[in-house]
């Protein structure tokens, strides 16, 4: 297994959790497993982001926003999109995954349960309202490319579901 | 520069290039507030793979040209994409039929794709490969719904299997530059991938109710830049912005 954590310079890593993803504004990039590495040499920062999605729009803007976020704090920085390794929901973060929840987006389940979640087969995505699994899928696809609709079926608020990708 | 890579690169982007612009013809059209959503999710998905082999194959090229001069400013000969993918949307029928045969096919050619030899494509493959996964589920569970749903939807999936049918050979045809590329461990042996496909696309269509269609003949020339009439439409209107305001960036 190789080591996926990120290594962030510590200068950085302030700087950085300030920038957030524009589709899901209280996620921080750090939180969303974003941001590859994040080094620096003598006053310039060299990062590497990987998208979640090949289509992501949020990602020209999240390059953005850290160039300018760097630049506030007196960095220059250069931005490189990566795409390996592949992202995965795996690095979001426990915290990022309780902001998630906490803005109204069910978090990703593992691997196997979400495809039982997204078949059907089982009713285990709890709504992020009242916290009931009584929910059902309304379509695989969602708001964004990273999120299906559901339904809860008990307080009946829509919602969505950050779907897992590995 | 390595003109095989080249075009081999485009060969690649072209398939999906063409069927995103389809997809996303369904913004606003689709057939339900959600499946209209699912076509453009798949159009989307598709478009920021394309984006990762055209900027691959502005670097290859070594000349001026950028990622949106290639992708919006060839003519319709030089496009290499295969046939299926520029059938028209007939009906909803016509767009997820040819949406699963190309996601089937789809599948099984990034999983073979991961194994390049090549570190850009690879690395696109592997990110490309999940999507196309989500995508095939989301054809295969719309064709058997359709195929075993009512008398009327039933034969609508039969009527586009039986027309789309005789686009699905030539996914598994390859240009010279196709064949060099296999040789350099690059490219994807597509002729092994025809067992598999029609396998898959067979049970599927088998749990849909869905006859296979028994015709032996077959439509090709897409990879080879010969067109059906739809792809000069569908040209006209992708490039529309690209060369009335030239230079835009997407």
């Amino acid at each position: 297994m190789v080591d996926q954590t990120p290594h962030i310079a510590p200068e950085l890593q302030e700087i950085l959790a300030a920038v957030s993803d524009p589709e899901i504004p209280v996620l921080s990039i750090l939180e969303m497993g974003v941001v590859r590495e994040a080094i620096l040499e003598e006053s310039k920062a060299f990062v590497k982001i990987t998208p979640t999605y090949s289509g992501c729009p949020a990602m020209d803007v999240i390059g953005d926003d850290i160039k300018a976020a760097l630049k506030n704090a007196g960095f220059d920085a250069e931005v490189k999109l990566v795409l390996s390794p592949a992202w995965t929901t795996d690095w979001i973060t426990e915290k990022g995954r309780i902001a998630l929840r906490e803005y109204g987006i069910a978090p990703p389940l593992e691997a196997d349960a979400d495809k039982e979640a997204l078949l059907g087969n089982k009713k285990i995505v709890s709504c992020p309202q009242c916290n009931s699994t009584n929910t059902k899928m309304v379509s695989q696809f969602g708001s964004t490319a990273c999120k299906a609709f559901f339904q809860c079926e008990d307080c009946l608020e829509p919602f969505d579901y950050f779907k897992c990708l590995k | 520069m390595n003109k095989d890579l080249y075009n081999y690169i485009l060969g690649v982007a072209d398939n999906s290039l063409i069927l995103g612009q389809r997809m996303g013809e369904l913004c606003g059209h689709g057939p339900s507030l959600e499946t209209d959503i699912a076509c453009t999710n798949i159009s989307l998905d598709l478009f920021g793979q394309v984006r990762s082999y055209f900027q691959y194959a502005a670097d290859v090229s070594g000349d001026e040209r950028t990622e949106d001069d290639i992708a919006f400013l060839r003519r319709e000969r030089e496009y290499k994409n295969v046939l299926l993918v520029e059938q028209p949307n007939t009906d909803f029928a016509y767009t997820i039929v040819r949406q699963f045969l190309f996601d089937v096919y789809h599948v099984l050619f990034l999983e073979e794709l991961k194994k390049s030899s090549d570190e850009t494509l690879q690395a696109i493959a592997v990110k490309s490969v999940k999507e196309a996964k989500y995508h095939e589920r989301f054809s295969s569970d719309w064709v058997i719904r359709l195929g075993d749903g009512t008398e009327e939807s039933h034969q609508k999936i039969q009527d586009a299997v039986d027309v789309l049918w005789t686009y699905t050979d030539e996914l598994f045809h390859q240009t010279d530059s196709d064949i060099e590329m296999v040789k350099a461990g690059v490219a994807v042996d597509v002729t092994q991938l025809k067992e598999s496909y029609y396998k898959k696309v067979n049970e599927i269509l088998n749990e849909a109710t869905i006859q296979i269609p028994e015709s032996k003949w077959f439509q090709k020339g897409g990879k080879q830049g010969i067109h059906t009439e739809h792809l000069g439409y569908l040209l006209s209107d992708m490039q529309y912005m690209q060369r009335t305001y030239p230079g835009m960036e997407w």
